[in-house]
This record gives structure tokens, sequence and C-alpha cells, in this order.
């Protein structure tokens, strides 16, 4: 009889993605007076499996090998259908990052399990798990459900779910496990990794400052970098930015760039597409700054300055700078 | 060489939709090719002219789906091939996986697979990695840029847009890539291509001609229900001030006020 | 009768409907209020085969029918008058001219790469002081030996300063009886030795646009780019009109497609005592107008393309297809600005633009006061259309597809 959570924690470089505690908490909710298990696999994470353990698993089961130090679909999958299909999980869990959805999926191929990607709300209906997604560029919510029989598996959106307080005094079990495939088995090899480093990635972020067509030019995120920068927070765009070239597509926040729930929206110059909306419209607070005072944006906002963004921008680094330090 | 682009229609995700009170949805008639998808079949162009291979466009699903197929032929794929059967009604990403590896099968000669990140309708992209597991290839998501493809030694190096960085990786042919926007300019259509678009006569392949079995067609997820999204609390405060750093400075105390800072 | 599209029809529709959306919409404005022309739009439209797009392969097109070329034009229109321009006189006026009159030889030397889009084409008929009244034109072309001598000032020509290759018209005999007998076309190349062109500026709309002049002094003309007979040049340039007018009518119908589109979206989205405006009874009539013209106008030119595709003659039915669609589209750009209210009359919106070259089609290719003299004297029996020694093609998909 199939029981407990699995949550498959995901970690870079011997540091844990965030979003895999706000899955773990999740877990723990779901679980009810159930086990919760935390799957590990990379080379040199025994403090993310410490931590997992303080973020609310009773087990943590980790693949500790060199096969697994980068995310690779092929052994990273095999070894997640490996271990539910031995310990036969009621639920298994991961945040809805690239790798999550990936290993998600694919070791639901692999087992014939239902899988529900990128849910923003999640609860058990007779035992069956039921989620919220939003789809259609993030214009509607789809409510989806898990019909069929063993494992049912889901992928969370980050931010979309609290994450637990890591508590000290927690004590669990950790189990080591093998790896299911040998380097020779395993088709791709990662050559290199160029890392972003000195910015906060967007999906991360708890502050975001983004420019759309109002900045008028690649000098013109200048203001919007200043910004972010004395918040703390990471840089996006508007589609119309990247688009004109101004500013990279990894920056860019929409239907056709990244989906992102930050504590804090900032959006300077841009008007509001409903495409743009979909990548930001779940933000906490957004504050729109944009000169006409019609623009779409303004009706999501929750704080509006109508103005122009170079002198505003500007003022309120500068006033950041002051009362935060 | 041969590659395959999958592809599919979806409603327009610019057009307006609303939730009827039976929690359904009138998509509206107008579809278009998923947005995604252009870069996949524009980047399949581009490797069969670099390759001097073959590009074969397929969907799965009804006639609905037959201009995305004709949108590929225009652009450039040398033939399209749509998947439909009564059996695959209803089925999830599972049975749709299992549709497209076994017409990637019955092709038999295919080197490499591309799909668009995700489907912009349904937000989903589970049945890109669930192909490469029934097919049991190699998986290279997120990619935006092919870096090396040799045929012969049966080599793809890619790279990865990851939420970590860029991510170098080099995979044994066959694989299967999904691709995001950074990878290409998508193409429009040539004139020639519409014509031969127009005139092609699409073959569908059923259940049958794939030897797909019932029991795995059948679905383990359903869809309920849709909502409308929660409307956001309260309206817009505009901020005013007789200057800027007057504004600047009010918004930072509601920003305070808000536990946002 | 059947008024359903092909799947060709609507594929190149929507390619079109792609470019211009994609590459030409975002930045117009901004050319627009340079009065300056973006310098990629001619290289992409070739690039594209846009250029070409009703030309037979066999002379370098894409080999579709005279209906696709209405779509272009409307598609084209709908983002901005200057694109639908160029088609307008590189191809309608230019091109088809040649597919109708052109030797195989001219047809090899200036149709080809015109469809192929190395060339751009232009078509000078117009002077200072001969617009509505062509046969007044000044212009000379004096026959020495195996070259013609052109002399004369052409105005108010698009893509005058771009094209390679302009389709002029001169008197052979300036003192033929009647005048338009002495009137011969000649293609010259901007190249020729004596051609000086320039750009007029300040213009109300179409600022996106190329329009400019040309002087010719001591051309020196090869006999074998003369277009058609000495003296038929009045022909030439009348059944150039058949084509050019129908390219203007098809862009109308687009510019008053924008205008309700843009109209409709506004009226969406504003609100004014309490309701979206369309909920206004005022702004629907207007809105219901749009449509009705859109409707009317477009079956109009479409009628007109269709005849051209059957090889009928459709001098009358183009002309009337231009007539209301251009006078159709002033009417509508005024409405659409009205539903914008304050907005409409400031260039954050495209309306003003769409009315400002709205203006522009009512006085070219034919004004609408000509338009109605034609109509008039159709139906009271003064004009009839005689056959013309060489008559536009029917479109026939086996000669228009094929390598040849």
């Amino acid at each position: 009889m199939s029981q407990g959570v699995l949550v498959w924690v995901e970690q870079f470089k011997g540091k844990p993605q965030a979003a895999s505690w706000e899955a773990l908490g999740q877990a723990r909710t779901l679980a009810g007076g159930g086990p919760v298990t935390a799957a590990v696999f990379g080379q040199g994470v025994e403090t993310v499996a410490q931590e997992a353990i303080r973020r609310g698993a009773d087990r943590v089961l980790v693949a500790d090998d060199a096969t697994l130090a980068d995310y690779r679909f092929e052994p990273f999958v095999a070894l997640l259908a490996q271990i539910v299909r031995e310990h036969q999980p009621a639920i298994v869990l991961a945040a809805a990052t690239i790798a999550g959805r990936e290993v998600l999926a694919g070791a639901a191929a692999e087992i014939g399990a239902g899988l529900l990607t990128d849910v923003t709300d999640l609860s058990l209906e007779g035992g069956k798990l039921q989620a919220v997604r939003p789809v259609l560029g993030g214009k509607v919510l789809s409510v989806e459900a898990i019909t069929g029989d063993g494992p049912q598996f889901a992928t969370l959106r980050p931010r979309a779910f609290p994450a637990p307080e890591p508590d000290p005094s927690r004590s669990g079990e950790i189990v080591a496990v093998a790896p299911v495939l040998a380097e020779d088995a395993i088709a791709s090899k990662v050559e290199a990794m160029q890392e972003v480093t000195g910015t906060i990635s967007l999906t991360d972020a708890t502050i975001i400052v983004s420019g759309g067509r109002g900045v008028g030019g690649p000098e013109g995120f200048d203001p919007v970098r200043e910004l972010a920068e004395a918040l703390g927070g990471a840089v996006g765009a508007s589609r119309a930015a990247v688009d004109a070239g101004w500013i990279p597509y990894e920056h860019q926040v929409g239907q056709t760039g990244k989906v992102v729930s930050p504590d804090l929206y900032i959006a300077a110059g841009i008007s509001g597409a409903i495409q743009h909306q979909a990548g930001m419209r779940t933000a906490k607070v957004i504050v729109a700054i944009n000169k006409d005072p019609e623009a779409p944006i303004f009706k999501l906002a929750r704080y509006g300055i109508v103005g122009d963004l170079f002198e505003v921008l500007p003022a309120l680094t500068a006033e950041v700078r002051k009362r935060l330090g | 060489m041969h590659v395959v682009v999958v592809t599919k229609n979806t409603p327009d995700t610019a057009a307006t939709v609303t939730v009827k009170g039976d929690g359904t949805i009138d998509w509206g008639d107008s579809l278009v090719v998923n947005p995604w998808d252009e870069y996949a079949i524009t980047e399949a162009v581009l490797l069969k002219e670099a390759h001097s291979g073959k590009a074969t466009v397929l969907t799965v699903g009804t006639d609905e789906h037959q201009e995305a197929l004709k949108h590929g032929l225009a652009i450039g794929c040398d033939q399209a091939i749509r998947v439909w059967d009564g059996a695959l009604d209803g089925c999830d990403s599972l049975g749709y996986a299992e549709a497209v590896a076994a017409a990637i099968r019955k092709l038999g000669d295919v080197d490499l697979v591309i799909f668009g990140r995700e489907l912009a309708d349904i937000a989903t992209d589970q049945h890109v990695y669930q192909v490469a597991r029934k097919l049991g290839w190699t998986m290279l998501g997120y990619v935006a840029k092919i870096q090396a493809l040799d045929v012969a030694a049966r080599s793809i190096t890619v790279n990865r847009l990851t939420e970590y960085g860029t991510q170098t990786v080099r995979s044994t042919l066959p694989a299967v890539i999904s691709v995001v926007k950074d990878i290409n300019e998508p193409k429009y259509p040539t004139f020639i291509g519409i014509r031969k678009a127009a005139k092609a006569e699409i073959p569908v392949w059923s259940a049958a001609d794939l030897g797909l079995d019932a029991a795995a067609l059948q679905p383990r997820t359903q869809q309920l229900r849709y909502q409308e999204l929660p409307k956001r609390e309260g309206t817009v405060e505009i901020i005013e001030g007789a200057t800027a750093q007057e504004k600047a400075a009010k918004l930072i105390d509601r920003l305070i006020e808000e536990k946002v800072l | 009768m059947d008024f359903t599209l092909s799947e060709e029809h609507l594929m190149a529709q929507q390619m079109v409907r792609d470019f211009a959306q994609k590459e030409i919409a975002p930045t117009i404005k901004d050319w627009d209020r340079r009065h300056e022309t973006n310098p990629a739009v001619l290289p992409r439209m070739a690039e594209l085969g846009i250029l070409g797009i009703n030309i037979p392969v066999r002379y370098g097109g894409q080999g579709f029918d005279y209906i696709t070329l209405a779509l272009v034009c409307e598609e084209l229109e709908r983002v901005d008058t200057s694109l639908r321009v160029i088609m307008s006189v590189h191809m309608g006026l230019n091109s088809m001219a040649l597919l109708q009159w052109g030797t195989e030889e001219q047809k090899q030397r200036f149709l080809v790469p015109q469809a192929r889009g190395e060339k751009y084409a232009a078509y000078a008929l117009t002077e200072p002081d001969a617009g509505s009244d062509p046969v007044r034109l000044r212009s000379t072309a004096r026959r020495e030996s195996d070259v013609y001598i052109l002399n004369g000032e052409k105005m108010w020509i698009s893509l005058a300063t771009k094209a390679h290759n302009i389709l002029v018209f001169a008197k052979t005999d300036p003192h033929a009886e009647p005048a338009h007998k002495g009137i011969t076309a000649f293609m010259i190349t901007r190249d020729m030795k004596g051609v000086t062109t320039g750009d007029i500026h300040g213009k109300l709309g179409v600022r996106a646009g190329s329009t400019g002049w040309i002087a010719m002094q001591d051309v020196e003309v090869p006999v074998e780019n003369r277009i058609g007979e000495e003296g038929e040049g009045f022909y030439i340039a009348m059944s150039c009109l058949d084509n050019g007018r129908y390219t203007v009518g098809a862009g109308a119908v687009g510019l008053i497609r924008a205008c309700l589109e843009d109209s409709v979206r506004y009226a969406n989205e504003r609100v004014t005592f309490g309701q979206k405006i369309g909920h206004h009874q005022l702004i629907k009539q207007k809105i219901a107008y749009m449509q009705q013209w859109y409707d009317a106008a477009r079956l109009l030119v479409l009628r007109a393309g269709w005849m051209k595709n059957m090889g009928q003659r459709n001098t009358r039915e183009t002309a009337v297809a231009k007539w209301f669609a251009t006078d159709m589209s002033v009417k509508a750009a005024l409405e659409a600005v009205q539903i914008h209210g304050a907005y409409g009359f400031s260039d954050e919106y495209d309306v003003e633009r769409y009315l400002r070259n709205a203006k522009g089609a009512v006085i070219y290719e034919g004004s609408s006061e000509i338009q109605q003299l034609i109509q008039a004297d159709y139906a009271l029996g003064y004009r009839k259309d005689r056959p013309l020694r060489c008559e536009l093609p029917a479109y026939d998909p086996e000669f228009w597809q094929n390598e040849g």
C-alpha cells in the first residue's frame, strides 16, 4: 500500500534550490501524519540532506555520486523512477524548476503515473491530488485532478507556496542510495557551465525592477539596474525591450519569457500587455511607473506613479539608499 | 539527417477568454501555431538546410491542427504527418507521448526531435520529457543554441538556459530537444512553400497504424473545470507629489508599510 | 459564385500580416514622425518575395494571382500606407505594365530583376503642371537614330529616389492631334546620364514613404527601352492605372480595417458615463458604418481582382472600387479619430496617422472627382472601353507557376 510523500529536493553545487523547501512544506501538509521523504541527488550534498530534515523531511534518500554532480535527464529520471518503484510513495512532489519539471515528467512516464505541472494550489480530494494551474498565458486557472492509481506526481510553481522555516530541533534518518546508471550508460556529458554571477536570478528574486519600451534604448536600463541594485533585486524586461535588442532575452518577463512571483514588482515604462501580465500578475505588490495614465499596467498595480521614469527611478534609488542604508 | 518537429495549434493567447458558468471556456475560433513551436519549426528547417537532411513536421490531433502542419510545410519542412484516432480523444500527456513516440519509431530514421518549450494554451511541457523517456532518448531541454551537430559522429552539443546559468551539454544522437526564444529568429513561410503546403495531402496515421495499445492511452489526469483569476484586491493608488523626490519618498513609505521592503 | 479565399490566399495573407505587424508596426510611428523612410523595408519586402507576388515564376515572381496582390496590399496598408505605396508603383504601375506591354526581351531585362526584388520600380506620369490632365504633359522624347533624347520634369513620384527602373511618359510628337496620340512610354534607369531625383518634404501624410521629383536633361534612352509603340503611351499609362488603382483601393480597404480594429479596441477599453464607450449608441453607429464600408469596399476590390484573374477588362470596376474604398477610408479615419477623442488627435495613437495617410489616396491615381466623372461617363454612355493591343493576361496557374 502506497503511503507518504516523496519530495525531490533540487540542489546546484551543494546549494539547495529554495523552491524545493516550499514543496517540502506542502508535502508535510499533504502527508497528514504520514512520513515525508526527501530525495537529494548530487555530489557533496550532505548539508542539503541535513537541511531537508530541518525543513520537514523525516527521512532523506541521498544519492551522492560523481555521475550526479551535474543535472542530467537520464541518470536523474532513472534514479527517481527507481526510488518511486521501490518506496511506492502516495505522492511525489518537486519544485517546478526546469530540472524539476523534467525529472518528474520523465519518472512519471516511466511509471505510468499522473502528473500535474506547475501548480499554484494543491489539495487532496478523496485521496486524489487536485491542483490549480494558471493556463492560457496566466489568464485563467485550470482545476485538474489525478485519476490514475499509484503514485501521484505534481510540480509546484516556485514562490506559490510558503517555505517552512528550518527547525534545528528536528531529527531524521539519512539513507544512502546508489545511482542507477553508470557513467558509460549516460548519453549526455556536461561540458561547461557558465553560471549566472553577480546578478540575482529572476525566478528566485523577491524584488524585481523591470523596464519596457518606455526606457527607450539600451542605456535606458541603467536607472532600472541601479534601482534593482539598491533594492537587492533582479532586473526584468518586457518583450518589447528584449525584441528591440536593448537587453538579453534571459531578462524577459511574460508569456514568452519567465513567469515570476516576487514580493515586489516595479514596472517602469511597461504598458502592461496581457502577455507581460501573464508573467508577473502573481507578484504580491506591483508598482507601475508610466507616463501614460491610461496604460493597462495601472489596472494591475497596487501603487502607481504617473511620470517620467528617468526622473522617478533615480529619485527612488536615492530614497532607497538613504533609508535602507 | 532526419529531424522531426512536433507541433500543435493553440488558441491565440492574445485573445480574451471568459470562463462560463459551467466552468468551461470558450476558446474562441482563432487557432494559431503554438508560439514556442515557431522557433522549433524554424530550427528544424535551418538544421535540415545546413545538413542537407530531411525535416518532418508532426502533430497528434484532430484536423483542427492541420494548419500547424501546413505552416511547417510552408516554412520548409519536407513532409507533414498527422496522428489521430478516436482512441486518442481525451488522452493526457502520457497518451500523447505514447503516440508521438510511436510515430517517431514508425518514421524509423529520426536523429533529432524538436519541441517548442511548452504548449502556450495548457501551459505545460511535461509531454516533451515524456516523449524522450518513452523513446529512451536523452532529453536536452531549454536549448538556446545548437553549438554543434555532427550527424556522422552521432553527436550534438547544445547550450541550455537554466536557472543557474548556461549549461553546455554534449550528447549522442538520437535526442529530443526543446527550444527557447533565443535559438533563432522565426522564419516566415515562403510563397513557394505556401503553394506547396496548400497543395499537400497530409497522411493521417491511426492508433492501429502505430500499434498503439488502448490501455497505454488511458488518462491518469483529468481537467475538471476552469475558473477566473481571483480579482486583485483594491484599485491602484496613484502616488501624487510635487516632485519626483516627493513621490519617491511616499512610495517607499507605502512599500515599507506593506513589508515588501 | 464563390467568395471563399483559397488556402494559398489565406496563408499568403497571414505571412504578409505577420511581416507587417512584427517588423514594421513597432517602429512606424517614429519613422512617420521623422518624415523618413525605414531603409530596411524595401530590402525585406524583396527578400520575402512580396515585390514579385503576382508575377509568374518564369519572370522571377512568386506565381500568385491578382487577388493575392489585393490581399497583400490590404495587409500592408493595415500597418502603414507607405508600404502599400511600394506595391502600387513597383508592382501595379510598373511591373504589371511590363507583364502586359513588354516584349519578351524587356520582360527578361526589366521584369525579372524587379520581380526578384533586385531592382525597384517606379512610374512617372505626373508633372508639375499635369496631374489629372496628363495629356498636358510637357516632357519630350526626340528620336535620334537608335536613341531617344528625353527632357522634362516629373513630380509626386513615389520611390523617385529609390527606384532603379522608372516608367516615364513623354511626348514624341508634341503637336499630335489629338494630343494624347503623341505620348510614348519609356523605361529609364536612375543611373542614366542626365537623370536627377530628389525627395519632396512637408507632406501631410505618408510621411514614412518616399515621394519625389525626377528631372531629365538630355537623357539618352535606347530604342529597346521604349515600352509599346510610339504614340501608344497614353493607352499604356491609362492601363497602368487599372492596376495602380486596384492596389490603392485594396490598400484603402486595409486602412478602413485599421480604423475599425483600432476603434473597436478603444471602444472596449475607454469608459465614459460609467460604461465602455462601445455601449453608447453614437459610437455603435460609427463602428457599424466602418464595418459596412469595409465590407463593401473589399467586395468591390475583390470583384475587380476576380475580373483580372479571368482576363476581363476592369477599368470601370477598378475605378469604382478605388473611388469608394479611398473615400470611405477618409471617412473611417475621421470617425476613428472622433471615437478616440482627444487621444485620437494626438500621435500617441495611430488614428491621426491613418487620417493624414487616407487623404492622399483621394487625390492620387485619379482624384475622387475624376473617378466620379469616369463612372458618370460610363453610365451615360459617353465613355466606352476599346480593346487594347495588349491586354493584361488572365491568371493561368499553369503559366504562372511553371518555371518556363
